[in-house]
């Protein structure tokens, strides 16, 4: 028969100062944990929310990124009349791409950080349908003229609506300002891709990439069928949730990694803490625990009830340290993306289930500190225990 | 019935035989108990008295099966506890033993009520059986009135009473108390010898008492004394016939 749980819970609270302490350590690591992981699931979801299933982009093999890939004008248009390719009327919608870096002073700061600015098609608001213009219009084919994402309005300096810009040799009016439902292009810069070429002196028939809106999502097989099996082409393509997921992947790894190091740093400490709580619960409770194992308590029940009271300040340490945290959801930063050397801006996210991880990782703390002080705590010669003050 | 020479006929409650135990201390053995038999009647009052390190609150604790003994056999009610494994004897003192402590031994944070109920949380009975029965041994005690209290904001006297009940709670086969009013002062320890009187003759408990006070030793119907681990009639008390 277990030991009735009040006894462990006005017992936490008579002892509160010692509990509180132990309540404190295993907060704060719950907090940093969970905010790492917040921090590794909102750059992954503002990568991954860039993409649509119903996109394919399309690279030439073997480059991991857009920043290391060509594909030349008269790829892009096989990859045109291939199945599954979506139309506007009879034109293809299909986007060649030019990708460039280029470094602009943060408002925040000061400092110089690189933003990605990608040249687009006139079409690339019909194949991007997350992306809309919020302030101003879309650029004119032909023309220097610059539509910005709304974190990057926010992130650089000079980039109001109507402002001029200039890199890359050339001078840039902003035109309009777009909504890209918080994905990583609304970190972007976007222009005309032949002028971005132009003005970069790059040669005039070779992209970076190639995205083209599909018919539907089922379609994506048979495109890349159609085009990996082409002599002409020598590509790889991917659906692009997948290529913006694995380009998340370095970057969501390493946070995670370091998150669960310093967590695990953290976590000794607070298994300590707890560990000492319950220890010193133990020592203060000697002859009490000795009393109940004298009314007949069998040892299973006392380490129960010593694992449950230790459970219970673990507990209440993972709910503060996931109350704590809460507020961060929706924080924006930004970060270097190391798959394009720009600067992203992101939101921390957390997530219910990143809230349970939180109170998972508490009460393994709380698991880890509890059983070795409830064993001692029946391993003591009950008549020896008795005669303790 | 109450015997120390081994002859007694085969009925008591309590029958210990041979019964020796020995601490390590460093390289000193020290033979507490040598040979200790003894007879306990249902419905006794036996007072242990003996100096300081004679061995009393340690054959309380063999009694009760706190500890086990070197050598020798102890029978209750027909079962020999000694060779028990712990599991059996934790159930064993649950069903048969009530423990009244010196120092009361309630749980601070537990009311007059839970600390009552503890016992109980190891039978059978419903909730609502629970609290009829503890009710039932805090008016024994006469602490209705402070079902609720915790022990810090009772007396000593009312925290020996309290424990009283516990140990009366579950109907134990018999009662064993460690210096029940040790701590208490001469009116307090007056009235819970009156009430350990009235458990032995209105409810015919049985009650081995380990003492050092001759007053609360003559409440008892024999008195032993136990003397270099050796235990020798010491006659009656004044509160039966031996």
């Amino acid at each position: 028969m277990a030991i009735p749980l009040v006894y462990n819970v006005r017992s936490v609270r008579q002892r509160w100062t010692s509990s509180v302490v132990a309540v404190l350590g295993i907060a704060g690591t719950v907090g940093v944990f969970v905010a790492m992981l917040a921090m590794a699931r909102g750059f992954k979801a503002t990568l991954v929310s860039s993409g649509s299933p119903r996109n394919a982009i399309v690279r030439r093999a073997g480059a991991d990124s857009e920043m290391v890939s060509a594909v030349s004008l008269d790829q892009l248009h096989v990859i045109e009349g291939a199945p599954g390719v979506a139309r506007n009327g009879s034109a293809p919608l299909v986007s060649g791409e030019v990708v460039v870096i280029a470094g602009f002073n943060l408002k925040s700061t000061g400092t110089v950080a690189n933003a990605q600015v990608r040249g687009v098609s006139g079409k690339a608001l019909e194949i991007r349908d997350n992306v809309r213009v919020i302030q101003g219009r879309f650029f004119k084919p032909g023309l220097a003229e610059l539509v910005v994402g709304r974190n990057a309005v926010k992130s650089y300096a000079g980039f109001d609506l109507g402002s001029t810009v200039k890199f890359g040799g050339g001078t840039w009016t902003v035109v309009g300002i777009f909504d890209a439902g918080g994905s990583a292009f609304d970190s972007e810069i976007w222009c005309d891709a032949n002028v971005l070429s132009q003005v970069y002196k790059r040669p005039q028939n070779v992209f970076q990439s190639v995205t083209a809106r599909l018919e539907s999502p089922a379609g994506f097989s048979a495109f890349k069928d159609a085009l990996t099996s082409d002599p002409r082409l020598s590509v790889q393509v991917d659906r692009e949730t997948e290529y913006y997921e694995k380009q998340s992947r370095g970057l969501t790894t390493m946070i995670r990694v370091l998150g669960f190091l310093v967590a695990f740093v953290m976590g000794i400490g607070a298994v300590f803490g707890a560990l000492n709580t319950m220890y010193s619960a133990v020592a203060e409770r000697a002859r009490e625990i000795a009393t109940i194992r004298a009314l007949g308590f069998g040892r299973s029940s006392l380490i129960v009830s010593f694992v449950l009271e230790a459970l219970f300040i673990a507990l209440l340490g993972g709910i503060v340290g996931c109350v704590a945290v809460l507020p961060m959801n929706g924080f924006t930063t930004g970060t270097m993306n190391w798959q394009t050397f720009s600067h992203v801006a992101f939101a921390f996210k957390v997530t219910p289930g990143l809230l349970g991880l939180g109170i998972g990782f508490a009460l393994l703390m709380g698991l880890v500190g509890g059983v070795p002080p409830a064993v001692r705590a029946v391993r003591r010669p009950i008549a020896v225990a008795l005669r303790e003050l | 019935m109450v015997r120390v020479d081994a002859k007694a006929n085969g009925n008591s409650l309590v029958q210990v035989r041979d019964l020796d135990k020995k601490y390590q201390r460093g390289s000193e053995e020290i033979h507490v108990l040598q040979g200790l038999n003894l007879d306990v009647g249902a419905g006794e009052f036996v007072a242990f008295m003996g100096p300081s390190g004679s061995g009393k609150t340690t054959l309380l604790n063999l009694l009760g099966g706190l500890d086990l003994p070197t050598s020798g056999s102890i029978k209750v009610a027909g079962d020999e506890i000694t060779h028990m494994s712990a599991n059996k004897l934790t159930a064993w003192r649950a069903r048969h033993v009530g423990f009244i402590f010196q120092m009361y031994n309630l749980i601070p944070v537990l009311t007059a009520f839970q600390n009552v109920e503890l016992p109980l949380l190891l039978t059978r009975l419903s909730k609502a059986e629970r609290r009829q029965h503890v009710e039932t041994a805090l008016a024994v005690v006469g602490l209705s009135d402070r079902m609720k209290h915790y022990p810090r904001q009772l007396s000593g006297g009312q925290e020996q009473r309290v424990a009283i009940a516990r140990a009366i709670v579950a109907d134990a086969t018999f009662l064993l108390a460690d210096e029940p009013t040790g701590d208490l002062d001469r009116k307090s320890a007056g009235e819970i010898m009156d009430l350990l009187e009235r458990l032995v003759h209105e409810h015919a408990k049985t009650l081995l008492m380990v003492t050092h006070d001759p007053r609360a030793a003559e409440r008892a119907h024999v008195v032993l004394h136990l003397d270099k681990g050796v235990l020798v009639e010491g006659g009656a008390g004044g509160g039966g016939e031996a």
